[in-house]
């Protein structure tokens, strides 16, 4: 109940290729997050699957059945939108029953399971409300409701936490990741926060103009990034990509280095820099430094490091967590 | 508006149109109230004076007073209908993405660019004309009889030609704010299982509300006050079956010489006008404070 499978799906607007092919398999209860930059073709994607797109070419399956011409609400599918598209002249309750309603459910078993899913997600006082007159996390927790009710075989998420301050993304990502748990049901989950991804997924999607550059679990991506924009694009603060005789002397075109794995020292190291910006955290601190003969460069220390401003630090690599780039930027593994 | 200081500055700036709106709206309704109790007739116009309520038992008792009344219920109602029923059809119809969808849309706005009377003429002598009328023409093809639209159907003819006028105005609001319509609720709607005809009930129709509501209140307005066109066609008639209460008062005032009458007539409609608003407001005018 919920694999999704992909076949070299396809979406052109006129001359724009925003999907030039993709391939890819979704498992029965993953928890899949599409991530990439803005325009890298990741909503349009989750839009193909859900049906509001129609395919340039290529095919897509659902449960083994050919889905590629169905409309959108005969795909067993429910979607949670950016803007929660809620009805806003419904009350909560109208809201989560109209999928019901549109089924042509009966009225007891409508209440029935709508008081179920407000209990699920703490609505139930709310339920005669309008959308107006909720706050955006209650709001987000409806549309989220309207899509339980259903039991789809698969959620699709469209950025939802987009438009919640930072406080309230953290409250609603565990949320989401305690609900993922409970129903164990397909998620796919669309969003350009990489914490987002890394936290959530089971499966991650890079996405970069519209190609997909590597799938994989967060660590993998993390740990194997198996190119320059995954690598660049995973981890935060991001990547140091270092080119030049140093990427030379390890065989490579380029070589990465992650801001972690930077020892810093105020003494002696293999580099030499003079910090421009340090972020003191209390748990990090961050170190933006100016290398000589490297650049800029991004240093993390666990706890507190006294540097500041135009204070020289050194810096040692831990040569067995670098990451090496060959000239097409793909990763070299030894 | 929050500080004391904004909020005097406000009214400041607001009390000059207000007062002269004040002024506008003032002055010609206490002169139709003291006319309407004066004995006041132009063929006689040196013999002014007091009249009491002669004058709108006068005009109560006209034999066309309450065909008049109905009629104009009619004349607005019908009008009402045909313009938020057609206007919400046509707005949905030109929403679609169409080629040459700027020049189509100009053309369906350009009948509200027409004055009143030239589209009454256009309507009487070309279109309605039971001899070189394009109805008559499609009658004849047919090998049907030519309809007389404005001997046997005065009031319906009228209601068509204010309809047609009106039909932009409706169409244009409605469309703006079907375009207003957030595109992820329909395809939430969509996704929810609704088809077209229930996104229609369930979302297009609780949106456009609103401007449905606008559309009412402004159009009763000026519908209560329908005359040009029907002076061009039916000249109020056969009878009075196209007479409606702005047009009796016309009768009254300008054919009878009888500025009293008139006058009195006029505030009988002033009554009327704040009745119909009040209902109105009642019924509709809660859809604007959402």
């Amino acid at each position: 109940m919920g694999s999704i499978t992909l076949k070299n799906v396809q979406k052109h607007f006129g001359e724009a290729k925003v999907i030039p092919s993709v391939d890819l398999e979704i498992k029965d209860g993953e928890f899949v997050v599409f991530v990439g930059p803005s325009g890298s073709g990741k909503s349009t994607l989750l839009r193909l699957i859900a049906g509001l797109e129609d395919l340039t070419g290529g095919t897509i399956t659902i449960d083994g059945k050919d889905v590629t011409e169905a409309a959108p609400a005969a795909r067993g599918l429910a979607m949670v939108f950016q803007s929660y598209a809620l009805y806003p002249h419904m009350s909560v309750r109208k809201n989560i029953a109209f999928p019901l309603k549109m089924a042509k459910m009966e009225q007891s078993a409508i209440d029935k399971k709508v008081e179920a899913a407000a209990k699920v997600l703490n609505l139930t006082d709310y339920l005669e409300r309008r959308p107006s007159q909720l706050s955006g996390g209650q709001r987000q927790r409806v549309a989220i409701g309207r899509a339980i009710v259903r039991e789809p075989s698969a959620f699709l998420f469209d950025e939802p936490l987009s438009n919640l301050d930072a406080a309230l993304r953290g409250t609603m990502r565990l949320e989401i990741s305690d609900l993922h748990n409970q129903l164990k049901t397909t998620m796919i989950y669309v969003t350009h926060d990489q914490i987002e991804a890394m936290t959530m997924a089971d499966k991650i999607v890079v996405l970069n103009r519209g190609n997909i550059e590597q799938v994989g679990s967060p660590m993998e991506l993390y740990q194997t990034p198996r190119n320059l924009f995954v690598a660049g694009f995973i981890g935060s603060p991001r990547m140091n990509l270092i080119t030049g005789d140093y990427a030379k002397s390890k065989g490579a075109t380029t070589a990465g280095i992650r801001p972690e794995h930077l020892t810093l020292s105020k003494e002696s190291g293999t580099w030499k820099g003079r910090v421009t910006v340090a972020e003191h955290l209390g748990a990090d601190t961050f170190l933006h430094l100016d290398v000589e003969g490297i650049g800029q460069m991004t240093a993390r220390a666990s706890g507190e490091f006294g540097a500041h401003h135009g204070d020289t630090v050194y810096l040692t690599p831990d040569e067995t967590r670098l990451h090496r780039f060959d000239d097409k930027g793909l990763a070299i593994r030894a | 508006m929050a500080t004391q200081n904004t909020r005097t500055l406000a009214r400041l700036m607001m009390a000059p149109s207000v007062v002269v709106l004040l002024i506008w709206m003032a002055v010609p309704l206490a002169m139709t109230l003291y006319y309407s109790f004066q004995n006041y007739n132009l063929l006689t116009p040196m013999n002014v004076s007091f009249a009491g309520f002669f004058n709108y038992q006068y005009f109560y008792t006209d034999p066309a007073f309450f065909q008049s009344i109905w009629n104009t219920l009619v004349l607005v109602l019908g009008v009402l209908a045909i313009t938020v029923i057609g206007g919400t059809a046509i707005a949905l119809l030109i929403d679609q993405p169409i080629f040459g969808q700027g020049i189509v849309r100009i053309l369906v706005i350009s009948p509200f660019f027409v004055m009143p009377p030239v589209a009454a003429l256009i309507w009487k002598n070309m279109i309605m004309h039971p001899g070189y009328g394009v109805f008559a023409d499609i009658a004849k093809f047919f090998g049907a009889q030519p309809v007389d639209w404005f001997a046997q159907y005065p009031l319906f003819s009228v209601i068509i030609i204010v309809a047609w006028q009106w039909l932009p105005f409706a169409t244009l609001i409605l469309l703006t704010a079907l375009q207003s319509l957030d595109s992820e609720q329909k395809e939430a709607a969509e996704m929810d299982g609704a088809n077209f005809f229930n996104r229609f009930i369930y979302l297009t129709i609780p949106h456009l509300s609103r401007a449905v509501t606008v559309v009412i209140l402004i159009q009763t307005i000026f519908l209560l006050g329908i005359y040009a066109e029907i002076l061009v066609t039916t000249n109020g008639g056969p009878g009075y079956a196209s007479t409606n209460l702005t047009f009796l008062i016309y009768r009254t005032a300008r054919l009878g010489y009888d500025v009293g009458g008139g006058a009195a007539g006029g505030i009988i409609a002033v009554v009327l006008a704040n009745i119909v608003a009040i209902f109105l407001m009642r019924a509709v005018g809660k859809n604007l404070d959402k």
